[in-house]
């Protein structure tokens, strides 16, 4: 059956640089599937990254999966797909109409599909008959059906079957029975498309060498790596999309790695009734001397944000995770963004300013989660570690995590030995004019340490006061915490081109932000990128923004959040800052940054 | 204190009951809470504890305020409004060689905590929870709170008309190992109830009606001084022997029964009325709610199932408590980190 039709060809073709997108229907099995195209690309040498762009629904709903390559490097989302592959029968006929000119279609051949429209090249499989044939058992056929298509999609790429085979079985983990019926079902497409489909030259993988020694990662399992090799000791959670799988994966990580000889375990993760309980867990334990930490999402911070407060004002140190979604309210769940920057610089009623850290890369997913901790101990208070579902939830190519070698930095705490030395010790007293006061831990001998711990208004010695100039001092001190912090958090990161106008972004947007720049280049508009990756602004940033006579600052959300923060921190400076804002829910791809750059340049 | 007064008796820590006090209170005269907390620090001195094992814990309001008026040498944490049982639960994870004393209030237990109160007991997280049950907010000034009885009248006259919440039953059903009642105007209960609570390893959760003598004290309200002791209702007589003091005291013998703890020390119960088992779950159901029906205050030790696990065999935690391991216990090696890549390339 020959039903496609002219070679697609005509602009010439784009060698490992497409967007490959898949739209199935949830629960159906094709995350497996898709896995394997991304994973057999990454094993030809080829940069990838894959984006899951999932309902709230757990089956029967649309779901697409977007597979990009680059041999720039470039891993942030594309906006338009140069290959789909339609199995929905109910998004079909919308995703074909969506399509870039040029596309290339693989679809299910009783949706028809191949006379909606002229500019897009299809190809119609016959899925049910090929399963059939692949597939002895009928009830297996609807999870095997997609492994059809990546062998489609291999004959019609080039993609080396050997690694379309080695990431089958790296994908099932030694199943041997799932991945020989599974290899069965990618040969069977293969061959058929060999036999039946033109062959196309729009786009190919061809064999490169830039993956050697990379790891494929998401955000959340490198936060909790992070967390593990930080020695968490007490973690509180309550599920939530898209944070689950930060305390899912610490779990299997801490259930081989953080048990004494007797397989009794060194870490406490304890499933709280609510995000108000979890940050209590976290604030309790915290405050006894472990180290603790929860993961949530926006709707958690929300409800944590009485206890947020408190530990802030207590000086009580914990590390809250916040993988951002789409907000407010319950908004758009499985939708990413960066929509929380506010709230967590600022959570509670009253006047707070928390460290938060913001990572980019999965490197720094796994860094700063580390890092965290040792903050939160050295400062005493909730730190912020501010990811998103893009980061968390995504496929992510990185380098190997590197070793956090050195001491964990367990802070200021005074134990028996320095309270009979320290003459007058007081719970909040600035000795070292830091901002930083000594702690001590419930439970330490020698009849010196206790102290009543409070978020009411406290002195020097934490005994209860109204007094005004107290509470002046207090928060003052608190604010003056905030500054240390400028010399310990991460500094940002940039790339300069020279230029006298400058980009500013964070967290997610990097690749896109990356993407962009180049791109703006070469057309002749140069920007210096600063990076963020900590609140409160460092130096780096001061002089960044007094240098630059424009900056561009690109963020995730309605409001311009960040340029708002960056507006009060730097008022003399307000009027550089103009912002490229992206917040319908998907990740940030560069077009849109470059279109918004070019619209404000006009 | 005079200075000429004989010698102050001294515990076996070579420590005076005086050495147990806190700040000076600055709740009503006369408030039940008082009484309460020096029954905290009888029972402390008597237990021989040493003050700085102990975490004091409470939420918000004028139950909540107490821990700053007992056992000095301990820290304090005053929290926020309901949610002390989760900062009790972290604290007791991180550090499971402290002894937890909670207080709370039937505000903060009982409506803006009830969910936290009922999650730490199914996890059976081990401290002291003392309910300061007055029937009314005090800091607030005099609101009905969630144990005011039906037909229960505030100061100026407003009527309660909804159902009671009844914390005994409630932490019965919720399988709470250690349930008591009392009446901060029964010192001797009382005492009895902390010290055997103080030696409970899980949830130790004890209802204590405390009279708020400023806006809960009339003739119109069922958590008066008056109307608690008029309908205080006893189950039973009760003692309390720590381990270490068994060889120098006799238990009685006949109608008295013992109940013993895994670390040696006993209960010991002396019926007032029918033959009433503290160990039967049902029978204390019925015998609650029998009494509320009647309008007692059944007191004593409701129920007790010396045993049962704790969060820390929940969790599957190392014996140590987990604030004394160092690094090389927390902190896995460069070996862990490279096979953990190698699997992921």
């Amino acid at each position: 059956m020959s039903t496609a039709l002219a070679t697609a060809s005509g602009q010439g073709t784009k060698v490992n640089d497409f967007s490959i997108q898949v739209a199935t229907v949830n629960g159906s099995g094709s995350q497996t599937a898709n896995n394997v195209l991304m994973r057999a690309i990454f094993r030809m040498g080829v940069p990838v990254s894959g984006k899951n762009l999932f309902p709230s629904n757990i089956a029967g709903l649309p779901t697409w999966f977007t597979i990009r390559a680059s041999a720039k490097g470039y891993v942030a989302r594309k906006a338009e797909n140069d290959l789909l592959i339609l199995m929905n029968p109910e998004t079909a006929k919308e995703d074909v109409a969506k399509a870039h000119p040029g596309a290339l279609v693989i679809y299910d051949e009783p949706l028809k599909l191949d006379a909606l429209r002229q500019d897009l090249t299809f190809y119609p499989v016959p899925f049910q008959q090929l399963v059939t044939a692949a597939c002895p058992e009928p009830k297996l056929h609807k999870l095997v059906k997609n492994m059809i298509y990546v062998g489609v999609a291999a004959a019609l790429l080039d993609i080396d079957m050997e690694a379309v085979k080695a990431a089958i079985a790296s994908q099932l983990g030694g199943k041997a029975k799932a991945i020989e019926l599974n290899q069965g079902a990618v040969v069977a497409g293969y061959d058929w498309t060999l036999a039946n489909l033109a062959k196309q030259d729009r786009i190919k993988v061809a064999p490169l060498d830039k993956t050697q020694g990379k790891i494929l990662i998401d955000g959340n399992a490198a936060t909790a790596m992070g967390a593990m090799f930080a020695g968490v000791q007490v973690v509180g959670w309550y599920p939530i999309t898209p944070s689950s799988s930060v305390v899912e994966s610490l779990i299997d990580f801490a259930a081989d790695h953080r048990k004494d000889k007797d397989g009794k375990s060194t870490v406490a993760i304890v499933q709280m009734e609510d995000e108000l309980a979890s940050a209590g867990l976290v604030l309790g334990s915290g405050w006894a001397g472990a180290r603790s930490m929860t993961a949530t999402s926006g709707p958690g911070i929300s409800l944590m944000s009485e206890f947020i407060g408190l530990g802030y004002f207590a000086e009580i140190p914990g590390v809250f995770v916040d993988v951002q979604r789409t907000g407010p309210s319950t908004g758009l769940p499985t939708r990413t963004m960066q929509g929380d920057i506010e709230i967590c610089a600022k959570c509670s009623h009253g006047d707070t300013l928390h460290i938060c850290l913001l990572p980019g890369t999965m490197e720094e997913c796994f860094h700063f989660a580390y890092e965290s901790f040792n903050l939160a101990e050295r400062f005493q208070t909730p730190i912020f570690l501010v990811t998103d579902l893009d980061l968390g939830m995504q496929n992510w190519m990185s380098d190997p995590f590197q070793y956090p070698e050195g001491q964990l930095d367990r802070g200021k705490v005074f134990g028996e030995k320095e309270l009979k030395e320290a003459k007058d010790w007081g719970r909040y007293k600035d000795v070292d004019g830091d901002g930083i006061p000594y702690r001590t831990l419930p439970g330490t001998p020698g009849g010196k340490g206790a102290y009543f711990t409070r978020g009411s208004g406290h002195n020097e010695k934490a005994l209860y006061t109204e007094k005004g100039e107290d509470y002046v001092a207090l928060v003052d001190r608190l604010r003056k915490k905030v500054e240390t912090a400028k010399s310990y958090v991460p500094k940002p990161i940039s790339r300069d081109l020279g230029s006298t106008k400058g980009v500013l972004a964070f967290g997610s947007s990097d690749p896109a932000v990356i993407e962009a720049q180049d791109a703006l280049a070469e057309a002749g508009l140069k920007l210096d990128y600063l990076r963020l990756r900590a609140l409160p602004f460092t130096a780096e940033v001061d002089a960044f923004v007094k240098a630059k006579e424009v900056i561009y600052v690109v963020e995730q959300n309605r409001d311009g959040q960040m340029a708002a923060l960056l507006k009060e921190f730097y008022p003399a400076h307000a009027a550089k800052f103009r912002s490229v804002l992206h917040y319908d829910g998907l990740a940030l791809d560069a077009q849109s940054i470059i279109s918004q750059i070019n619209g404000l340049e006009k | 204190m005079t200075t000429a007064t004989p010698a102050a008796p001294t515990n076996k820590l070579g420590l005076t009951r005086q050495d147990y006090v806190g700040s000076k209170s600055t709740l009503c005269p006369g408030c039940g809470h008082d009484a309460i907390t020096a029954q905290i620090i009888t029972a402390a001195f008597e237990m021989n504890i040493e003050g700085h094992r102990v975490a004091k814990l409470s939420g918000i309001g004028c139950s909540s305020k107490s821990p700053a008026y007992f056992l000095n040498q301990a820290w304090g944490f005053n929290s926020v409004h309901g949610r002390m049982p989760s900062v009790a639960t972290g604290a007791a994870l991180a550090n499971r060689s402290l002894m937890n004393i909670g207080v709370s209030g039937d505000g903060d237990s009982m409506s803006i905590g009830l969910g936290q109160l009922c999650h730490m007991i199914r996890r059976n997280v081990p401290m002291v929870y003392i309910l300061e049950d007055n029937g009314v907010y005090g800091l607030t000034k005099g609101q009905f709170s969630a144990t005011a009885d039906i037909g229960s009248a505030l100061k100026h006259g407003a009527i309660n008309e909804l159902p009671p919440i009844d914390p005994c039953s409630l932490a019965i059903e919720l399988g709470c190992g250690f349930v008591a009642r009392s009446f901060s105007g029964d010192p001797k209960q009382l005492n009895t109830l902390l010290k055997a609570a103080m030696a409970y390893k899980g949830t130790a959760f004890i209802d204590v009606i405390s009279p708020c003598v400023t806006f809960n004290n009339h003739d119109a309200s069922t958590k008066s001084y008056k109307n608690a002791k008029d309908h205080d209702f006893p189950l039973h007589e009760l003692g309390f022997v720590q381990f270490s003091e068994l060889e120098q005291v006799e238990i009685p013998a006949g109608e008295t029964k013992a109940v013993d703890f895994p670390d040696g020390s006993k209960v010991t119960f002396r019926s007032l009325h029918d033959d009433y088992d503290p160990t039967d779950r049902y029978n204390a159901m019925k015998t609650l709610h029998q009494g509320l029906e009647k309008g007692e205050f059944v007191t004593g030790l409701l129920y007790i199932n010396p045993g049962k696990p704790t969060i820390h065999d929940h969790a599957h935690l190392v014996d140590t408590p987990l604030v004394h391991l160092d690094q090389k216990a927390l902190k896995p090696g460069k070996d862990v980190l490279d096979k953990l890549m190698a699997e992921l390339m």
